[in-house]
């Protein structure tokens, strides 16, 4: 494989490995602009990838697949906020609480589904002219049309959150719930519809990987992307765009890892699968200490919303 | 007339429905768990009775109950240390592989040690590999507030794919016919038993150290302390205690204690160092730690039950009822759990009201 050859495959690896991830990144964006912390979102993609794949399987029809994994998604986001809005639970349990019944169910509901292949996954398909660009073609207009989707929901949100009047009441239910009751924003089931929506983007974000980049079922094939995703909320402090930018750069170590080992590079495959874990720690320190341990976090976040203590 | 329910914080919360909300989670679990098993066109009655037979139902499945229970124990004790002080280590399942790893070196490298020698090494390098595990979280998050729950998370990733390279790799026993395993330890690495049971020393090593934790964290003055950093950190500063240190002191302990669990599994039950030691032991503790509001004795309590669900998950398998169903009704028991602790804090009031 020529030099070239070889960057354009991780590069082009990067983009897809890293899109499950910001489907997951997005919906915990949502989420926690709305003031919730959501660290169900490993769950969350798990129920999404298994009953993604379980839809797609029965119905034949990926696209029922990506509609179910979403729906599942927005079913644990539902739980999540049933605890963590009406029941102003502990909101750090609550999202443990997710990921580990999503763990499990996912593993029970899946395991007669394993080595089965999705009759039609998700494919490349090259957009016309923008395919033919050289190098930014093949890394960027080559990809299946999740990847595309996912650019457009970055493009809506970050519209969305600056551009509108329903954006800037979800970033006032995230700051400052009690003054945006005060003005008439009905806090509580906006929280409900973001904590949702969030969910559904997270269960996009694993049926991304069993229905497009992986195409199949595995236990626990997320293998910590959700709480990557969530690192990587951080990272990008909230914004659509930088989380876009994150995501790749996460996807673009996972690739590094793959194709060094594709080369033939003499490091153990096992180091090679670290680097992710490592990296998401080393970005998170770097951000952390740069800014000195302050973060711009929406301001109430991870603080249920109880209107007599207002 | 019209009858109105309104919600009321209670003063002091309810000591009744700290013991009611956990029993009745884990029954409304049940009933989830239930729900999904109809739905996978299984019986539900039939499988929960197979489950409750093959944990609790022979002597051999009792001790089996005790022998998964006891590396529950050690991690939720480790993680309640973190927990009261509001530092969530949820990475005491890689803690327990550091210290699988660090207390097979001993037994591996130097085989001939005597047991008075080789057992306290051996537990001594496992609580050493866990606490160091546990103490570079807490250093990132003491100096830059690096989020400790993504960095014990990513830790335990590291922690074994690091076991996989060891007996995959250097570790592998060259006389193992190419299987990822060590060589096996000798005699004197291995934690005395019970009879002829597989319940080893480390359940009396379990209850002790609950009583530890009880005295250390209920009636000393760095327990104290601890508490009020877990409720307050700014009340706490103002009182001139020293958060940073304590950080590192908590986690030093936390992750200690559940590398001494890996130290006890590989030692106690395994015999060598190998892929897949743990089931999630570290990631069912938190349900346990939590279940039990981090009270030690009803750590041991509770770990007995989940021990059950785990030892009832691998007997169903045998009808081709997937093990993960016991982590299923796990994860199914944290939620209700936690949306009951509602009801500990806050009573429904009902007020009769004049309708005009």
């Amino acid at each position: 494989m020529g030099e070239q050859a070889f960057y354009i495959a991780i590069l082009s690896s990067a983009v897809i490995a890293g899109t499950p991830i910001l489907y997951a990144a997005l919906g915990e964006l949502v989420t926690e602009r709305a003031g919730v912390t959501n660290l169900g979102v490993e769950g969350m993609m798990l129920i999404g990838a298994v009953s993604g794949f379980m839809a797609a399987i029965v119905t034949g029809n990926s696209w029922i697949g990506f509609a179910a994994a979403m729906l599942a998604g927005g079913a644990m986001g539902l739980i999540h906020a049933v605890l963590t809005v009406s029941l102003r639970a502990n909101q750090v349990v609550s999202g443990l609480a997710l990921t580990l019944f999503g763990t499990g169910l996912s593993g029970y509901l899946g395991k007669s589904y394993i080595g089965i292949p999705v009759a039609e996954p998700f494919r490349g398909v090259s957009l016309p002219l923008l395919g033919d660009i050289p190098l930014l073609g093949p890394v960027l207009f080559r990809h299946d049309v999740l990847i595309y989707l996912s650019w457009a929901i970055v493009l809506a949100l970050w519209f969305f959150l600056s551009r509108t009047r329903a954006g800037l009441n979800l970033q006032a239910i995230g700051e400052n719930p009690g003054a945006a009751d005060s003005l008439g924003i009905p806090v509580f089931s906006l929280r409900y519809f973001y904590v949702i929506v969030g969910g559904m983007l997270c269960g996009a974000g694993g049926a991304y990987l069993s229905l497009a980049s992986a195409p199949s079922w595995l236990e626990n094939m997320t293998a910590g992307r959700g709480w990557i995703a969530v690192a990587l909320v951080i990272f990008a402090l909230w914004k659509p765009g930088r989380a876009l930018v994150g995501s790749y750069l996460f996807g673009g170590i996972d690739a590094l890892g793959f194709h060094l080992q594709a080369a033939g590079v003499h490091v153990s495959h096992f180091f090679l699968q670290m680097l992710p874990y490592l990296f998401t720690i080393a970005v998170l320190t770097i951000v952390m200490a740069r800014r000195g341990g302050r973060l711009a976090a929406p301001g109430s976040l991870g603080i249920p919303y109880d209107r007599e203590q207002r | 007339m019209a009858m109105a329910v309104k919600l009321e914080k209670r003063l002091n919360p309810s000591a009744a429905m700290n013991v009611i909300v956990p029993l009745v989670s884990v029954l409304a679990a049940f009933v989830v768990g239930a729900i999904f098993l109809t739905l996978t066109d299984r019986d539900p009655l039939e499988v929960y009775t197979a489950m409750f037979k093959g944990a609790l139902g022979s002597q051999y499945g009792l001790a089996e109950t005790v022998v998964k229970a006891i590396p529950l124990m050690l991690c939720a004790l480790g993680i309640s240390a973190a927990f009261r002080m509001q530092l969530w280590n949820i990475g005491a399942e890689g803690q327990f592989y550091m210290g699988a790893f660090a207390a097979s070196y001993l037994p591996l490298t130097y085989p001939q040690l005597p047991i008075w020698l080789m057992l306290p090494g051996m537990a001594l390098l496992g609580c050493f590999g866990g606490g160091l595990w546990g103490l570079a979280p807490a250093m990132l998050r003491a100096r830059w507030k690096v989020n400790e729950i993504i960095t014990t998370l990513m830790f335990n990733y590291v922690a074994i794919l690091w076991v996989d390279f060891l007996v995959y790799g250097p570790w592998k026993d060259p006389k193992g016919f190419n299987f990822p395993l060590t060589a096996k330890f000798p005699a004197s690495a291995a934690l005395p038993t019970f009879g002829d049971s597989r319940i080893h020393v480390g359940l009396i090593i379990a209850v002790v150290l609950a009583a530890v934790f009880w005295v250390v964290f209920e009636k000393s003055r760095w327990g104290f302390e601890i508490k009020v950093i877990g409720a307050s950190e700014q009340a706490a500063r103002y009182a001139g205690m020293n958060i940073r240190r304590n950080i590192y002191w908590v986690m030093l302990l936390s992750g200690a204690v559940c590398g001494l669990a890996g130290m006890a599994e590989v030692s106690g039950i395994v015999g060598r160092l190998q892929p897949n030691l743990s089931p999630g032991y570290g990631y069912t503790a938190i349900i346990v730690a939590w279940l039990s509001k981090l009270h030690p004795a009803a750590i041991l309590l509770v770990s007995i039950l989940f021990g059950a669900l785990q030892v009832g998950g691998f007997f169903v398998q045998t009808m081709g009822v997937p093990a993960s169903v016991a982590a299923m009704l796990q994860g199914a028991v944290l939620f209700f759990v936690v949306g009951g602790e509602f009801l500990t804090q806050y009573r429904f009031v009902s007020s009769r009201k004049e309708v005009a």
